[in-house]
């Protein structure tokens, strides 16, 4: 760290050559740490307030069906006439509810945030390997933010299909209003999303394999480092067949080809379509929808590997098998997606296959869940509220992770497919496990991106509010999927035979609110600390990795002076001959210190 | 007045986060350390006792939900020859998870609260153990290989339906936006041809059949599903539009419609709607909805219901499918193969339906 202090004496003006004017600084900036705040004030803030607040008047519908509500009439206008929501649009809200917070906020926000910024200063370099793709990918973010927004202000509506939008229903006007222009939007963003996605994912791989510094070997990455890697590679394997999927759909839906389509009579005509197969959608939308899930969670993982350890002030325990399982779930991810197609008319055969491979899965996700457990025995807990998502993560991780081993289980999928279990499982392992892994992440590195800190009791309160109504929303939702209640009904209440639900769905509709509202005291933190928030040092939690060695002021090319050189792997706290509990990755092994072989 | 209701209401909320923010800061102001948003060991020390406190929560909630809500999960009470076998796959799979859960939110809290940080405390350094990462990786292998095999096994008795052997009873599922429809093959057990290109509203040929098809002439077409107890039924499962699901819950019997191919999904109904409704845990069931349905009686008469509930088979449509998607249903009635035979004496064949 003495090192670095030195450097920072240089002078900042001999890293800026150029002049930075407001639009190159603030709007069209390539440097990543930049590029990371915005992604983070889009994708996370802003479609996350949006994403958070379609589901709570999803939770408001579900609870008390077609009863007039003013939000609705407010945030409605004329999709709920009296402050009635109407059926469509429930479905709408659905969907992009769907599309927004697992694409948006979760993929781009996530990976767009952390990613960028934390892949050039813990491996220390400059900057992005190319920082013009990085800005281009995300304004093309941007863009598509803007289109699937705009959605919401066609005449027939947003898409309405459901996030997975499966033809013929979101491929045919006449199914469904939604599936007219709002549809043709939904995919126009997505193909630009996707074009965003992989731009910045070949950045990050490129960046990871070429920029490190002298001595960051690939063992002593941070695991936050490996996850993001990992991430970027499915990302790229993944994401282009999603594209072509949703290409093929444009030319089913403009062109008159009939990839997806066959023998279909709607609305008293026999359209032209022959020889599609709308399971060759859903073969191609789950190739990706899938491994969105690892796009999704494997960052969190990461961004919580990186914060146990350091307020464990331990090192992460099993840093191999960490890094092995990361890959181990990375390559099952990519051959698993039937799982979500059992019951879809695929071969039998094949779900035999699916459920062999899904299952796989748990056993490198049941390793690195241990590994976190195990890191905090014996460990000296600093309980920031970085610190305390990073649990909650762990915790929820296993609570939907487990019911994960009834769903992949083609037998026992047959009777809760598409139901409240399939809901409650995945918006609890990946759902909340990511967000807990957005919070953990804001938490613990907005020092290092806006320099003052965040307010610690607010974050408590934050935290522990969240996490009981996490738990009091999706924990009895189990026992309603498992009634046979199926997902996606505007109301349950038009027939008896779920009339013994309603109680529960109140229930979970109140913590949905509390939790929902919540939210507005971490977005108060945030915003108030930008501006407000005591100024933070340079290292504030004493931690091993590169960023903190970089000056709390934000330059162009992270350090002052040469690049930190890298001695020993990041996770040395608390290592014995040492008289901090903490050494940073560029302090030198001192004479006959033991490196410890990863 | 609402809309007046939600401001003032808005404005509490922020008075209140205000307030708060305000009493956190006062006490703050003592501890002057430039540092101050880390964790201090007092924070260490509440933070401590509520990850305990949170573990108790977790284990409260399980407990409130299997109090409260037990009686919802199907995992018994099957009313399909399979439907058993499943039903104990469930519970075992449930037994593993509990017990999982438990223990590991147990260590993960437990942890949380006892090695919670204090001054001048050292962890342990501790990076590595093969013979641990061992040991858990290789329990999982064993109890997810043994619910991968008793998976599999089940999963391979419902999908292999022997035609020759078992002679199930041939039933078409034809779904469309939103309704559904079932066709029998009549007194030869085999379907007529079809095709949604064949569909004539005019003579009202609503399921595309082939006219000309001999098969098809005593083919039976109704809106609600018959089904002897006891006699394997085999579904074949048709769409006109766009994506459906036929989900008959009480059957653990799931299988998608997708127009242009045929799926299947076969099983052999046990028990009789009225046997179902003389089960004790449908009783108490029924009784519950009823009490409930009383408390908003008018709402109830309002939209057109009948207020009593008696309880009914049902197949219901889960694959999102357009606006009346929740509204998508057939009544099933199990009965004895003598009330079944009856049944389809009364109903009328394809050819005699047909407009010539």
């Amino acid at each position: 760290m003495s090192a670095t202090a030195e450097n920072h004496v240089h002078d900042d003006h001999e890293v800026h050559h150029h002049k930075e004017t407001f639009v190159t600084k603030y709007i069209f900036s390539q440097d990543h740490k930049m590029i990371a705040k915005q992604y983070l004030l889009t994708g996370v803030i802003f479609m996350g307030i949006i994403g958070i607040l379609m589901s709570l008047m999803i939770r408001m519908q579900i609870a008390w069906p077609e009863q007039p509500n003013v939000i609705f009439e407010a945030l409605l206008g004329k999709w709920a006439p009296d402050g009635v929501m109407d059926a469509d649009i429930y479905l709408a809200l659905v969907t992009i509810h769907g599309t927004l917070m697992v694409f948006f906020v979760l993929t781009a926000g996530l990976s767009g945030t952390f990613s960028n910024l934390l892949i050039p200063l813990q491996i220390g370099a400059r900057d992005m390997a190319s920082g013009f793709l990085n800005m281009v990918s995300y304004w093309l973010f941007f863009i598509s933010c803007v289109i699937m927004i705009m959605s919401f202000f066609v005449e027939a509506g947003p898409a309405a299909a459901g996030w997975t939008i499966y033809p013929p229903l979101s491929a045919l006007p006449m199914a469904q209003p939604g599936s007219g222009m709002g549809m043709t939007l939904w995919l126009v963003s997505m193909a630009i999303f996707i074009a965003s996605s992989l731009l910045g994912s070949l950045n990050y791989i490129v960046t990871v394999i070429n920029l490190r510094t002298k001595g960051m070997s690939m063992t002593r990455l941070p695991l936050t480092i490996w996850a993001f890697f990992v991430t970027a590679v499915i990302g790229v394997i993944s994401f282009p067949v999603l594209l072509s999927a949703a290409l093929l759909l444009i030319m089913d839906r403009s062109f008159g080809t009939s990839f997806f389509l066959s023998d279909i009579f709607i609305q008293g005509e026999v359209l032209h379509y022959q020889g599609g197969s709308p399971v060759l959608f859903e073969h191609l939308f789950w190739f990706l929808g899938h491994p969105e899930v690892y796009i999704v969670l494997l960052p969190a993982l990461g961004i919580t590997s990186e914060i146990i350890a350091t307020n464990s002030r331990k090192p992460i325990f099993g840093y191999r098998a960490m890094v092995a399982s990361i890959l181990a779930i990375a390559f099952l991810s990519t051959i698993v997606w039937g799982h979500h197609m059992f019951i879809s008319g695929m071969n039998p055969f094949l779900g035999s296959v699916f459920t062999f491979t899904t299952l796989l899965i748990a056993i490198p996700s049941a390793v690195k869940a241990f590994n976190y457990i195990t890191t905090l025995w014996k460990g000296n807990l600093q309980l920031n509220p970085a610190m305390l998502f990073s649990i909650g993560l762990v915790s929820t991780f296993i609570t939907g992770g487990l019911t994960g081993i009834i769903l992949g289980d083609s037998a026992l999928d047959i009777n809760v497919h598409d139901t409240y279990f399939v809901v409650a499982h995945f918006h609890l392992v990946m759902g909340i496990s990511a967000l807990y892994g957005v919070f953990a992440g804001i938490y613990h590195w907005f020092p290092r991106m806006f320099g003052r800190m965040m307010n610690k009791n607010l974050g408590y309160l934050h935290f522990w509010v969240t996490a009981i109504c996490a738990y009091g929303v999706f924990f009895p939702m189990h026992f309603i999927g498992m009634a046979g209640l199926p997902r996606r009904y505007y109301t349950n209440s038009n027939f008896p035979l779920f009339d013994d639900t309603t109680n529960a769905q109140m229930v979970i509709t109140i913590f949905a609110l509390v939790g929902g509202l919540v939210q507005l005291v971490f977005l108060y933190n945030f915003l108030s600390s930008i501006f407000y928030g005591k100024k933070a040092e340079q290292n504030p939690w004493k931690s091993n990795t590169l960023e903190w060695t970089a000056p709390v002021k934000h330059i162009h090319g992270n350090w002052p002076g040469p690049l930190p050189t890298v001695y020993r792997w990041p996770y040395d706290y608390s290592k014995p001959g040492h008289e901090e509990d903490f050494v940073p990755q560029n302090v030198p092994l001192y004479e006959g210190e033991e490196e410890l072989q990863h | 007045m609402t809309a007046l209701l939600t401001i003032i209401i808005v404005l509490f909320v922020a008075i209140a986060l205000w307030q708060m923010v305000k009493i956190f800061d006062l006490a703050q102001a003592g501890s002057g350390s430039s540092n101050n948003q880390v964790a201090t060991d007092k924070d260490n020390k509440i933070n401590g006792y509520l990850m305990l406190g949170f573990l108790v929560f977790i284990y409260a909630i399980t407990i409130a939900s299997f109090m409260y809500l037990g009686d919802l999960p199907l995992v018994s009470n099957s009313a399909s020859e399979h439907g058993s076998g499943l039903d104990n796959l469930m519970i075992i799979s449930m037994i593993v998870i509990f017990f999982v859960q438990t223990v590991t939110q147990f260590l993960l809290h437990y942890f949380a609260y006892k090695y919670r940080g204090e001054k001048g405390k050292k962890a342990l350094f501790y990076a590595d153990n093969n013979t641990l990462e061992a040991i858990w990786t290789i329990i999982p292998v064993i109890v997810l290989a043994g619910l991968i095999i008793y998976g599999l096994f089940t999963w391979n008795d419902i999908m292999n339906i022997d035609v020759e052997e078992d002679d199930p009873m041939i039933v078409e599922l034809y779904a469309q936006q939103f309704n559904w429809k079932a066709r029998y093959g009549g007194d030869d057990n085999t379907l007529g041809q079809a095709n949604v290109r064949l569909i004539d509203l005019d003579k009202a040929n609503i399921l595309g059949l082939d006219e000309e098809d001999p098969n098809a002439q005593d083919d039976i077409i109704v809106t609600e599903l018959h089904l002897p107890a006891g006699r394997p039924v085999l579904f074949k499962m048709r769409s006109q539009d766009v994506l459906h699901s036929a989900y008959m819950p009480h059957f653990r019997a799931q299988m998608n419609c997708v127009p242009g191919m045929v799926t299947q999904f076969g099983f052999t109904p046990t028990v009789t709607t009225e046997e179902m409704r003389q089960n004790p845990d449908i009783q108490q069931k029924v009784i519950n909805i009823n009490e409930l349905r009383r408390e908003r009686s008018a709402e109830i008469i309002e939209s057109g219901q009948d207020l009593v509930y008696e309880f009914d088979y049902l197949l219901l449509c889960n694959k999102i499918c357009g606006k009346s998607h929740y509204n998508m249903q057939m009544k099933i009635i199990v009965e004895t193969q003598e009330e079944f035979d009856a049944w389809m004496k009364e109903q009328k064949t394809f050819a005699n339906t047909l407009i010539k």
